[in-house]
C-alpha cells in the first residue's frame, strides 16, 4: 500500500521504502530520514529570489542576504524532481522534518482503503457571514 | 464549613501585596472541570436537538454582536475586522466565538475572566455583580498584546451567575512610548503604555466616568478610548440580551448545558480526528532576522509530536529572551495563535472555542523568547509569535497531507509579517491620533496542491479581516497612498502553484504640523516564510525611501516624472535632486516631511511543489497580468514563449525543463557529502545568532563563543542602543583619523 506522505514523496508500506512520486523510483528505508536518500544542492538565495531593485546601488533589494541564508534543495536522485527547498542559515544542519512511526502507520492503514492519489480534502465553502463596512 | 487550609489561603490572599498574573491560571490552557451549576443543568437537559437549537440561537447572537462591534467600533482595527465577540462559561472558558473576527483575542480572554472569578468575585472591595463590566489590556493577564482591549461582563439569571460575555478590539493607541500601541523601541514593560489588569469599569451597566477619564488621560486618543469602551459595553449587552432570551425560551439548563457541551463535544471530536493522523514527529525551524532595533538571526525551533489523540508542540531550542527588546512573546499568545491555526487551517468546520487546544500540550524552555521575564517588553510579540505560528503551520501540514479524511486542504505557509505603517501626530482636523494602517491585513495566502494562493488577502490571525478603504482613511488622516494595493511583479512564492502575491504601496505625508510614521516588520535579510514540498518561500522586503523631494509639488509641475512601482522609482530615480535609499522594514517612529516617499510591499505566500511543473499556461496568465517578468518566466519556470504573443513552445519548454533537471543532478551531492562539506559545529562567527544550532539543549546568544544550557537563566541579553553603536563606531573612526593625522 502506498501512502502519499508529501506532494513529492510516497511511502510503500509493504516494501517499507520511500519512493519518488514523480518517477516511482525507490529511495531508501521508510524508517530512515528521506533526506539521506536525496541529491542535495545548496543554492545562493539570490539565484531564486533575485534582486528587484539595483543591487549596485542599494543594500536591501528584495533578495535575501547569502551571508544569512542558504537554500538547500533536495532532488530525487533518479529524475531530478525538487521535493523540498529548505531555508537555513549557512552551515546549519538539515532538519529531520518527517519521522513517522512506521509500525503505527501500518496498523492505521490496515483498516483503511488504499488511495490511488493524494486526497485533497473538501473545497472551501464560505460561511454565512456578510462583511459590511462602516462608512456606507 | 471552613477548613484550616481555606483559612490559610484566605490569610495568604489578604497578605498578598500585589495580585500579579497567577501562574496557576496562566499555565493552564485547558477548560475547567464541570461546575456544580453545569452538572445540575446537564442532568436536566441532555436533548442534543434542543441543545443544537440553542447553539444556533447563541451563535446568531454572537454574530450579530460582532456586526455591531465592527460597524460601531471607532478604532481603525475594528473597521477592518480586527475584533471579536464571544460567550464564555461561568468558569471563564471560551465556548462560542463569533464567526468573523480574531479568535486568538477571545481565546486569551479566558485568563482575565478566570482571574476575576478567582480574585475579585469574593473580594468584598470588588465583587462581581449583574451590570458590572471589567476591562483588561495587559497581555500578562491574558491578551494578545497590550494594544488590544477586552471588555468582559458577567451574565446573571435570577441572581445566579451563569455565563460571561466579552468583546475585544485591536484599539491601537495605548499611551506607549511610541504612538499606535505597538512600540518597537520599548526597552522594558513600563514603556508599553497602559497596563490594565482586569478591573471593573462599569456598574449597573454604566461606565464609571472617573475611570474613563483616567484612561483617556493616559493615551493619545482620548475620544477613541471612551467611544470604544461604550461600543464594547453595548456589544456585551447585546450578547447578554441574547443569552437572556435563550434562557427565557429554552430554560437556563439548556443554555448552560449548551455552553458546556460546546467544549466537551469539540474536545471529543478533536481527539477523534487526531487519531486519524499518523503517529510520529515533524520538525521545522525558522529564523527571524531582527529585533526591530538591529538585525539578528533568531531561531524559532519546533518539534510536533502526535501520539494517539495528543498533539505536543515542543518549542525547546528556540532563542533566549531579549531583556530590552520588544520582540519577546508570551506563551499564551502563541497558544491563542495556534488555536487560530487549528480552527482556520486544519478544522475550519469545528465550533470556535478553546477546546480545540484541550488535547494539545506545549513545551517551552524557561527564559526563552516565548517565556520571558515579566519585566521584558512584549509589545512587538508579532516578531516572534507569527514566525512561531508559521513554523507550526508547516509542521502540521506535514502530518495532514497523508490523512485521507480531511476537513480542509493542505496549504503552503501564509505570509506572516505585518508589512504596514503605523502613524501618529496631528490630523488635518486638529486631532491627535496614533494607530496603524489596514495593510496589516494584506498578507498573501499560501498555495494549495491544485490552486494558486490568494493575493494580499487576509492576515494569519483572522480569515475574514478586511483591507479597509484608503479613501476613507484619507478623509481622517493627513497622508496619501499614492500607489495603493498594486500587485508587485515577481514578488512571488514560486511553485507548481504559486503563493498569493503581495501588493506594493507608496505613501507620503501631505498636510500636518507634526506627523510621523513607523514600521515594524522583519524579513529584509532572511525571508519570513518558506514554501511547501518543493515550492519556494517569499523573498525579503525592504523599506525604500525617497527624501529631499516634495512629490506633491513635483506632480503639480511635472507629473510625468512620477513612477508607479517601487522597481521603477528606485531603479530609474526620476527626481534628480532626491536621495534614494533602502532600509530594513523597521523604522522607529520618526517625523516625516511633506511629500517624501515611503515605499513597501506586502509579502507573498509560499509556493507549493516544484516550479518546473507549473503549467506554462499559468505562467503566461501571470505574465499577461504583469505578475511575472520575462526573466522569472524563464529563470524559475523555464517556459519558452514569444513575449509578444505569449504563445508557448511546448516542446522547447519540455526540453529546457529536462535540461534543468539534469543540471540539478549534475550539481548535486549526497546527504553525507553535503553535511561533511557545508555543515558546521557552531553558528558562523559573522552572524549575530540566537538559539540552538544542532543540539536543542545548548543556546547561543549572539556569537558562537557565547552559549549556555537551554532553560537556564543565561547572562541577560541586553542589546546596546543602536545610536550608541553608531556613535562608538564613529568615535573609533575619529580616533583613528586623529592618530593618523
Ligand atoms: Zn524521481
Amino acid at each position: 500500500m502506498k501512502i502519499f506522505v508529501t506532494d513529492a514523496l510516497v511511502i510503500d508500506l509493504d516494501a517499507e521504502q520511500w519512493e519518488c512520486r514523480a518517477c516511482g523510483g525507490a529511495l531508501g528505508s521508510a524508517r530512515d530520514n528521506y533526506k539521506r536518500f536525496m541529491a542535495l544542492r545548496p543554492r545562493d538565495p539570490r539565484d531564486i529570489h533575485a534582486p528587484i531593485i539595483d543591487p549596485d546601488r542599494y543594500e536591501f533589494t528584495f533578495a535575501p542576504d547569502p551571508q544569512w541564508l542558504t537554500i538547500v534543495e533536495y532532488y530525487c536522485p533518479h529524475c531530478g524532481h525538487l521535493a523540498e527547498a529548505e531555508y537555513l542559515p549557512p552551515g546549519h544542519p538539515p532538519v529531520h522534518d518527517i519521522e513517522f512511526d512506521i509500525d503505527a502507520l501500518k496498523a492505521q492503514w490496515s483498516v483503511r482503503e488504499a488511495t490511488a492519489a493524494p486526497v485533497l480534502g473538501p473545497d472551501f465553502v464560505a460561511p454565512p457571514h456578510h462583511h459590511h463596512k462602516g462608512g456606507h | 464549613m471552613t477548613s484550616s487550609s481555606d483559612k490559610v489561603n484566605e490569610f495568604l490572599q489578604d497578605a498578598t501585596l500585589f495580585l500579579a498574573p497567577d501562574p496557576e491560571i496562566m499555565n493552564n490552557h485547558g477548560f475547567a472541570p464541570r461546575s456544580a451549576l453545569e452538572e445540575r443543568c446537564m442532568a436536566k437537559e441532555s436533548d442534543p436537538a434542543r441543545i443544537e437549537i440553542v447553539r444556533e440561537r447563541l451563535m446568531a447572537g454572537a454574530n450579530e454582536s460582532f456586526e455591531m462591534l465592527e460597524n460601531m467600533g471607532a478604532a481603525p482595527g475594528a473597521k477592518w475586522g480586527d475584533c471579536v465577540s464571544a460567550m464564555f462559561t461561568a468558569s471563564g472558558d471560551l465556548s462560542l466565538a463569533s464567526t468573523g473576527g480574531v479568535v486568538i483575542f477571545v481565546n486569551l480572554v479566558q485568563y482575565p475572566i478566570k482571574f476575576i472569578n478567582k480574585y475579585w468575585k469574593n473580594d468584598p472591595s470588588v465583587g462581581v455583580r449583574e451590570g458590572d463590566a471589567f476591562l483588561v489590556n495587559d497581555a500578562h493577564y491574558g491578551q494578545a498584546h497590550n494594544t488590544d482591549q477586552s471588555l468582559m461582563m458577567p451574565v446573571f439569571w435570577e441572581g445566579e451567575h451563569v455565563a460571561w460575555v466579552g468583546a475585544t478590539v485591536h484599539e491601537g493607541e495605548n499611551g506607549a512610548i511610541e504612538p499606535g500601541g505597538m512600540p518597537s523601541i520599548a526597552e522594558q514593560t513600563w514603556d508599553e503604555g497602559l497596563k490594565m489588569p482586569p478591573f471593573r469599569v462599569a456598574e449597573n451597566y454604566v461606565l464609571r466616568r472617573d475611570i474613563v477619564t483616567f484612561l483617556q488621560n493616559s493615551v493619545r486618543e482620548p475620544k477613541l478610548q471612551y467611544a470604544d469602551m461604550k461600543v464594547k459595553m453595548y456589544t456585551c449587552r447585546r450578547l447578554e440580551q441574547r443569552i437572556h432570551e435563550a434562557i427565557a425560551e429554552f430554560g437556563v439548563e439548556a443554555v448552560v448545558a449548551c455552553l458546556r457541551r460546546n467544549l466537551e463535544d469539540t474536545d471529543a471530536e478533536v481527539r477523534r480526528r487526531l487519531k486519524e493522523w499518523p503517529d510520529g514527529t515533524t520538525r521545522h525551524a525558522w529564523w527571524t532576522d531582527g529585533t526591530l532595533r538591529e538585525n539578528a538571526l533568531i531561531k524559532i525551533n519546533l518539534a510536533v509530536t502526535k501520539k494517539d489523540d495528543v498533539l505536543t508542540f515542543d518549542y525547546r531550542g528556540s532563542s533566549p529572551e531579549f531583556a530590552n527588546r520588544a520582540n519577546n512573546t508570551l506563551d499564551i499568545t502563541l497558544k491563542g495563535m495556534l488555536s487560530q491555526l487549528m480552527l482556520a487551517y486544519v478544522w475550519p468546520d469545528l465550533p470556535r472555542n478553546q477546546a480545540v487546544l484541550n488535547s494539545v500540550r506545549f513545551i517551552f524552555d524557561e527564559h526563552s523568547i516565548m517565556r520571558p521575564a515579566p519585566t521584558a517588553p512584549i509589545s512587538q510579540c508579532m516578531m516572534s509569535v507569527f514566525t512561531s505560528w508559521s513554523v507550526a503551520q508547516v509542521s502540521v501540514m506535514k502530518f495532514l497531507y497523508c490523512v485521507p479524511d480531511k476537513y480542509t486542504r493542505v496549504i503552503a505557509p501564509w505570509y506572516c509579517m505585518i508589512n504596514t505603517f503605523l502613524f501618529g501626530g496631528l490630523t488635518q482636523h486638529g486631532e491627535m491620533v496614533g494607530n496603524v494602517c489596514a495593510d496589516i491585513n494584506g498578507m498573501g495566502g499560501g498555495a494549495l496542491a491544485d490552486r494558486d494562493g490568494q493575493q494580499s488577502c487576509a492576515p494569519i490571525f483572522a480569515t475574514m479581516a478586511d483591507l479597509g478603504e484608503q479613501e476613507f482613511m484619507e478623509e481622517e488622516m493627513p497622508f496619501v497612498q499614492l500607489v495603493s494595493k498594486k500587485l508587485m511583479r515577481d514578488n512571488q512564492g514560486f511553485g507548481r502553484q504559486r503563493g498569493g502575491m503581495g501588493y506594493q504601496m507608496m505613501l507620503a505625508l501631505r498636510d500636518s504640523p507634526a506627523w510621523g510614521f513607523m514600521l515594524t516588520a522583519i524579513g529584509s535579510k532572511f525571508p519570513n516564510v518558506p514554501g511547501l514540498f518543493g515550492g519556494y518561500g517569499c523573498p525579503t522586503y525592504p523599506l525604500a525611501r525617497v527624501r529631499g523631494i516634495d512629490v506633491f509639488e513635483a506632480m503639480r509641475t511635472d507629473p510625468g516624472q512620477f513612477r508607479y512601482s517601487i522597481a521603477e522609482m528606485m531603479n530609474e530615480q526620476p527626481f534628480p535632486e532626491a536621495q534614494y535609499s533602502t532600509h530594513p522594514m523597521s523604522l522607529p517612529y520618526a517625523l516625516a516631511a511633506r511629500g517624501e516617499l515611503y515605499m513597501i510591499a506586502q509579502g507573498t505566500g509560499g509556493g507549493f511543489g516544484d516550479p518546473l511543473e507549473r503549467d506554462p499556461a499559468d505562467v503566461m496568465r501571470d505574465h499577461e497580468e504583469d505578475l511575472v517578468s520575462d526573466e522569472v518566466a524563464w529563470r524559475i519556470y523555464r517556459v519558452v514563449f514569444d513575449p509578444q504573443t505569449r504563445i508557448v513552445d511546448e516542446e522547447a519548454t519540455a526540453k529546457a525543463r529536462q535540461a534543468v533537471r539534469d543540471e540539478r543532478l549534475a550539481g548535486a551531492m549526497s546527504y553525507d557529502d553535503y553535511c561533511a562539506q557545508h555543515v558546521t559545529a557552531k553558528p558562523p562567527a559573522h552572524l549575530p545568532y540566537y538559539g540552538s544550532w544542532d543540539d536543542t539543549k545548548t543556546l547561543y546568544a549572539g556569537s558562537p563563543d557565547v552559549s549556555f544550557p537551554a532553560g537556564e537563566a543565561g547572562p541577560p541579553i541586553i542589546m546596546p542602543h543602536p545610536l550608541q553603536v553608531r556613535i562608538d563606531a564613529l568615535e573609533r573612526q575619529l580616533a583613528a583619523l586623529q592618530t593618523a593625522g
